[in-house]
């Protein structure tokens, strides 16, 4: 029953995504249907998976496909950390669709096998207990990614999307780099094994393991965007259509996942060695990241880009916060990574219900200010200009639209009564106690101010679309379009309110992560025939 | 052989890397087919280098210290795979750009003539 449970997320979306691709366009209704029929299905199953991880003694499951012994075949492993982010996926990816359904499915073909694709590579990437695995799926999600960033078409996107692609391609080049100098040192890609051998290791070999380790995590990093190699996401995402956008909200945080999973798996305390190799790195890695964010965010002139330079932050604060090793931190960290992922979705979301319909739409995005200034008069004093002329009609969308900004500026700035606060509370609290250095608390400070940060610009990106120009025509707003924007705020404010069973969840979570001993128990049973 | 090996993907991935920096997407996409070509051998050698010695094995099955590793040739295989259409999408995306913007400068602007 477990082992159906872990194949199931790969196999069902990439069998949807090959029936879907043989229905072709002209059966449009039918697709739909299966796109909704299989998101609903992975949202149960990964539920279902969750249950059957967290369970008092279940520790994770495992799926050797095959039945061959780790060792030699491939295996899938289910444990609280990958069963939460099947979860989030899935979840994001049921809130995303109607969007997608709604406005932008039109402008271009086969944007629902490409969901299902996608959710293929990123389970994947989850559940694979294997590095080269982990490659391949990595390539599965970044290919229909590459399609998914091209939807629509137009000069913009196809040249965001040209970067986006280049230096993906590079980065696995690196990550192929990277798998073998650690598949020549220790001869195994298994991620139990490594682990199980990594304390071992004779001396003269350790050095290009570290190096191997290092080019891995560099093509992770550029995933997550971390400063110096995340200057492509802002502009790409801010390219992408919205609801790509929302789903690729989701895209940093694998990069993330799989620091997490291989820095504690490999690095961690009982590494000897080894432990806690490359986290100073991270660490500072971390601060830069979310500084580089915080400007880019306060200087950012289209809604958009707003939201592109929010993932970075929410990247940069978690490569912090991960790079500490702590456990309490760790809980917090994917508290908010949960968090950020919804929030950020939905903004993505709504910086797309703003964009105006016409011809030029491919090439159009809101715009805060003019690049160019064509007048004298700013913004602000246009407020005021108009301010004592018109009475501003508050509609019933527009005022939706309203609520959902201010739902998302505080859940990204982490402001009560949200459940940001919560999530970013969890995380920064045992940050000064249990790690007390120089380079924690530079984080701890960097991580509040971009809180303040967060809210002046979102501040000032609300003030420009809903209060300074009283001339402004909303665009009509679907439904579609609303349902994901609600689902995705709902279910933010549903967390604000039941926080404590998440959040034991989260800490069950965090403690199996930084004892790995019991993964690797898990995965390769002492009554296995040793090599 | 180690040292013809080793300047091989040297020169090949140092090559690729120039290339991947000039502004033509061209240049950009001969780039990263000789970055891949580097990584490609370099994951082929990683099995160890032996001249003179039996493609698979020698005599009766049984001595493992004759077999080569046939992973990384697994390895390599999938990765020329995936960097074969991955490349050959960039390449649509490449004309699609040429396309659009009318020129084949990296940003889509050519600013030198």
């Amino acid at each position: 029953m477990n082992s159906l449970l872990i194949i199931t997320p790969i196999v069902l979306p990439l069998l949807v995504a090959a029936l879907q691709l043989l229905m072709g366009e002209k059966s449009r209704r039918a697709v739909t249907v299966l796109s909704i029929a299989s998101c609903v299905t992975l949202v149960a199953i990964a539920a279902a998976l969750l249950m059957s991880v967290s369970g008092e003694g279940a520790l994770s499951a495992v799926y050797r496909i095959g039945d061959w012994p780790a060792r030699f075949g491939i295996v899938l492993v289910a444990d609280r950390l990958s069963a939460l982010m099947v979860l989030l996926s899935s979840v994001l990816a049921l809130a995303v669709l109607p969007a997608a359904l709604a406005r932008w499915q039109h402008r271009g073909g086969h944007v629902q096998p490409l969901l299902q694709f996608l959710l293929t590579g990123l389970h994947g990437a989850f559940l694979t207990g294997d590095l080269f695995n982990l490659f391949v799926f990595f390539e599965v999600l970044l290919a229909a990614s590459y399609g998914l960033a091209l939807h629509g078409s137009g000069a913009r996107r196809v040249s965001a999307g040209l970067h986006y692609i280049a230096v993906n391609l590079t980065a696995s080049m690196l990550f192929l780099l990277g798998v073998s100098l650690i598949f020549g040192v220790t001869g195994t890609l298994n991620m139990a094994a490594l682990a199980e051998l990594i304390p071992t290791l004779p001396e003269h070999t350790r050095a290009l393991l570290h190096a191997g380790a290092a080019i891995l995590g560099v093509a992770f990093l550029i995933k997550t965007a971390m400063w110096p190699l995340g200057f492509w996401l802002p502009r790409t995402y801010a390219a992408a259509s919205p609801a790509v956008a929302a789903m690729f909200a989701l895209m940093t945080k694998v990069g993330i996942y799989v620091l997490l999973r291989l820095g504690l798996l490999f690095f961690g305390d009982g590494a000897g060695p080894s432990s806690h190799f490359g986290s100073v790195w991270m660490l500072w890695g971390g601060v830069a990241t979310v500084l580089a964010g915080t400007i880019g965010m306060l200087g950012a002139r289209d809604l958009a880009k707003l939201a592109g330079y929010n993932v970075v932050v929410s990247s940069g604060t978690l490569l912090g916060a991960i790079s500490l090793h702590v456990p309490a931190v760790t809980t917090g960290a994917l508290a908010y990574l949960v968090i950020s992922t919804l929030a950020v979705a939905a903004l993505f979301l709504l910086a797309g219900v703003f964009v105006p319909e016409g011809e030029d739409e491919a090439d159009d995005t809101l715009q805060l200010e003019p690049y160019e200034q064509v007048g004298h008069t700013s913004m602000v004093e246009d407020l005021y200009a108009h301010e004592d002329e018109s009475r501003v009609v508050v509609t019933p969308p527009v005022a939706m639209l309203g609520l959902g900004f201010l739902a998302c500026a505080l859940l990204l700035a982490g402001l009560p009564p949200l459940s940001g606060f919560p999530a970013k509370l969890a995380m920064l609290a045992p940050m000064p106690g249990a790690a007390a250095n120089s380079g924690t608390m530079v984080l701890f400070a960097v991580i509040i101010s971009a809180g303040l940060c967060t809210v002046i610009a979102m501040a000032r990106a609300g003030i420009h679309v809903f209060w300074a120009d009283p001339e402004r025509t909303f665009p009509r707003v679907r439904a579609g379009e609303t349902l994901s924007i609600l689902i995705l705020l709902g279910l933010c404010v549903l967390l604000s309110v039941w926080v404590g069973a998440p959040l034991h969840y989260l800490d069950a979570a965090a403690r199996q992560l930084h004892a790995p001993a019991a993964y690797v128990e898990q995965v390769l049973p002492a009554t296995e025939i040793q090599p | 052989m180690e040292l013809v090996l080793a300047a091989a993907i040297g020169i090949l991935a140092a090559s690729g890397v120039w290339l991947l920096l000039r502004p033509r997407t061209f240049q950009v996409i001969i780039g990263l087919t000789l970055i891949s070509y580097a990584v490609n051998l370099f994951i082929f050698s990683i099995g160890g280098l032996r001249t003179g010695a039996d493609p698979v094995l020698h005599g009766a099955a049984g001595d493992i210290a004759q077999y080569t590793d046939p992973l990384p040739q697994a390895l390599v295989l999938t990765a020329i795979v995936i960097g074969f259409a991955t490349t050959a999408l960039f390449l649509v995306v490449l004309l699609a750009s040429r396309g659009l913007t009318g020129n084949d400068h990296v940003d889509g602007e050519d600013g030198t003539p």
